[in-house]
């Protein structure tokens, strides 16, 4: 009994801290940036769409970290699948453009997997050098040219478009993280992701294909950041090899402050979503205090530094 | 011991690593309701029976049959199809996860029609299983993590006891455990006898085979030195057969 009320207080602690956190900065900014606007619902809805890309990446990484591994390329992947969809859209129909931009990041997903999975090359320095490579790769796609997306439809679905008055952003984000939110409870293959994570032996001897989950897992991460490149797309109306640049850092912070374990066997979607709601609020916060943008870096790193040290405290017993 | 045809019947069973003999010449019939004992030095060949059994590695030759029928044990899953589970020394559970979807690892329940984790179900069966076994943990709800050594093998054995049909082969249960978990674990396994399962157990500590099982069987540098029911023996002969120094 007691050791049952110890876990219940401990598992609320654990729990509570994206919560609390996301509150409390939350409070902070309304209370401090109640003159700047922060409260106006334009506002906040904005943060919402500003963290569509970012919050969808974070679904993959969450399961990625789960099976135990790292995505790092999945920046360089949002580029690269952006400028797949966009350059395919200069000459094809709008479906085209979204197969090649999910493709290709599904592609590079697989082929991330497929060396750790099946090499055992691991995750880490696999997706290190992939990110070069595929920043490179961006980069050499157009010749650092900004290609442009003029195809309505497609900037309607996957940018600024609305279905009932709700943001096309809003509804990606939804159900995004509904459907990840529920194969990550509530399907096997969610339940193998965590028991490769926890303990890949175990799994192994009851019978649970590791490779295969590794390989999934990783696919995963291409085809969020897949997903992400063309929501940047269709947001911007344009690709450019700098999309998804600046994201590495703000979707692992987001994914391990909404308690998800480094090293494997924990995670939380939910969490996912929060942490990367705050890493925008973050954001939006600190440009409408009127930071210089070099002044925004330090706080918000010193600020992420925090939030994952608070978060990480009871992991590392 | 019943007067049944065996459970598990091992024939000559032979296994060379590269040039390195680990096992040969290995016979043994387990039969349903006996718990049988496997001893001997570290190195002796213990393990690599126990791979053997378990499907982790094919015999280099010999003949394995379960009821009477030879049987290819492939992989893993292919022993676990045909009724036999392990409880490892190590433990092969998800500390991160909770009991009962450890007790399912791998064979999740599922419920129509979307196919989505019937934990509900998993849970109850889990709770039902460690009631009947009686081993004590605070809920099926708890996580691995938050239980001790004893309780934790507990569950490895429960979850084997759950899915075993013919066989559960227990390597070394506890050996990283204390005194008065030691003897909640033993009591445990000698429950299982009523099961009608076989049992195959490996264990260091004579003291619990003499405790536990109906015979023994020694193994020594890969070679089965013999059987002996274990009310007709004793330390002394076995020591002797293990260690091939006599007395």
């Amino acid at each position: 009994m007691e050791q049952a009320l110890a876990r219940l207080r401990e598992m609320d602690l654990q729990r509570g801290v994206i919560y609390f956190g996301f509150l409390g900065i939350f409070l902070f900014f309304a209370v401090t940036l109640h003159d700047d606007g922060f409260l106006t619902s334009r506002n906040l809805t904005n943060i919402v769409l500003q963290t569509a890309p970012a919050t969808i990446m974070a679904i993959g990484l969450v399961f990625a970290l789960s099976a135990g591994e790292i995505d790092l390329s999945f920046g360089s992947i949002v580029a690269v699948s952006a400028l797949s969809a966009a350059v395919a859209m200069q000459s094809h129909p709008m479906v085209v453009g979204v197969l090649a931009g999910l493709g290709a990041g599904i592609a590079i997903g697989a082929f991330n997997g497929v060396l750790v999975a099946y090499l055992r090359l691991p995750s880490f320095l696999v997706t290190l050098a992939t990110m070069g490579l595929f920043a490179g790769i961006a980069r050499s796609m157009t010749d650092l040219r900004s290609i442009p997306v003029i195809n309505d439809t497609f900037t309607g679905i996957f940018g600024s478009g609305k279905l009932f008055s709700v943001p096309s952003l809003v509804l990606w984000t939804a159900v995004a993280v509904l459907i990840g939110h529920l194969i990550y409870r509530n399907t096997r293959f969610g339940a193998h992701v965590l028991a490769v994570g926890d303990n890949a032996q175990a799994a192994q001897v009851s019978g649970i294909k590791v490779p295969r989950i590794r390989l999934c897992v990783l696919t995963l991460c291409g085809a969020t950041a897949g997903l992400a490149g063309l929501l940047y797309a269709g947001r911007l109306q344009a690709a450019k090899y700098t999309l998804g640049e600046s994201d590495l850092m703000t979707v692992i912070a987001a994914v391990i402050v909404g308690g998800t374990a480094l090293n494997g066997g924990k995670g939380s979607i939910i969490g996912a979503l929060l942490g990367s709601l705050l890493m925008g609020m973050l954001n939006n916060g600190l440009i409408l205090m009127g930071l210089k943008v070099s002044d925004q870096m330090i706080v918000r790193g010193l600020i992420i530094l925090v939030a994952v040290a608070v978060s990480l405290r009871d992991t590392n017993r | 011991m019943t007067a049944a045809s065996p459970v598990l019947s091992l024939a000559n069973i032979r296994k060379v690593f590269g040039g390195v003999i680990a096992v040969q010449d290995f016979s043994l019939d387990l039969y349903a309701g006996e718990i049988v004992a496997l001893v001997g030095d570290n190195g002796a060949g213990k393990s690599t029976l126990v791979k053997v059994i378990s499907g982790v590695h094919r015999p280099t030759s010999g003949d394995i049959r379960m009821d009477g029928e030879t049987v290819a044990l492939v992989d893993a899953s292919s022993a676990r199809s045909q009724g036999i589970e392990v409880v490892y020394q190590d433990l092969a559970l998800a500390h991160e996860q909770t009991v009962y979807m450890n007790m399912f690892l791998g064979r999740e329940l599922t419920r129509k029609p979307f196919g989505l984790l019937d934990k509900e179900r998993m849970r109850r069966e889990s709770q039902m299983l460690v009631d009947e076994l009686d081993v004590r943990i605070p809920s099926a709800n708890s996580r691995i993590r938050d239980l001790s050594g004893g309780q934790r093998q507990g569950i490895a054995i429960a979850r084997a006891t759950h899915w075993a049909s013919k066989l559960i082969l227990l390597d070394e249960p506890t050996a990283a455990l204390g005194v008065a978990e030691t003897a909640k674990v033993e009591e445990l396994v000698a429950s299982l006898r009523v099961r009608n399962l076989a049992i195959l157990l490996i264990s260091h500590s004579l003291d619990q085979v003499f405790r536990l099982s109906d015979r023994i069987c020694v193994l020594r540098c890969g070679e089965q030195i013999g059987i002996r029911k274990t009310a007709d023996t004793n330390r002394n002969e076995i020591v002797s057969m293990i260690t091939g120094v006599h007395a």
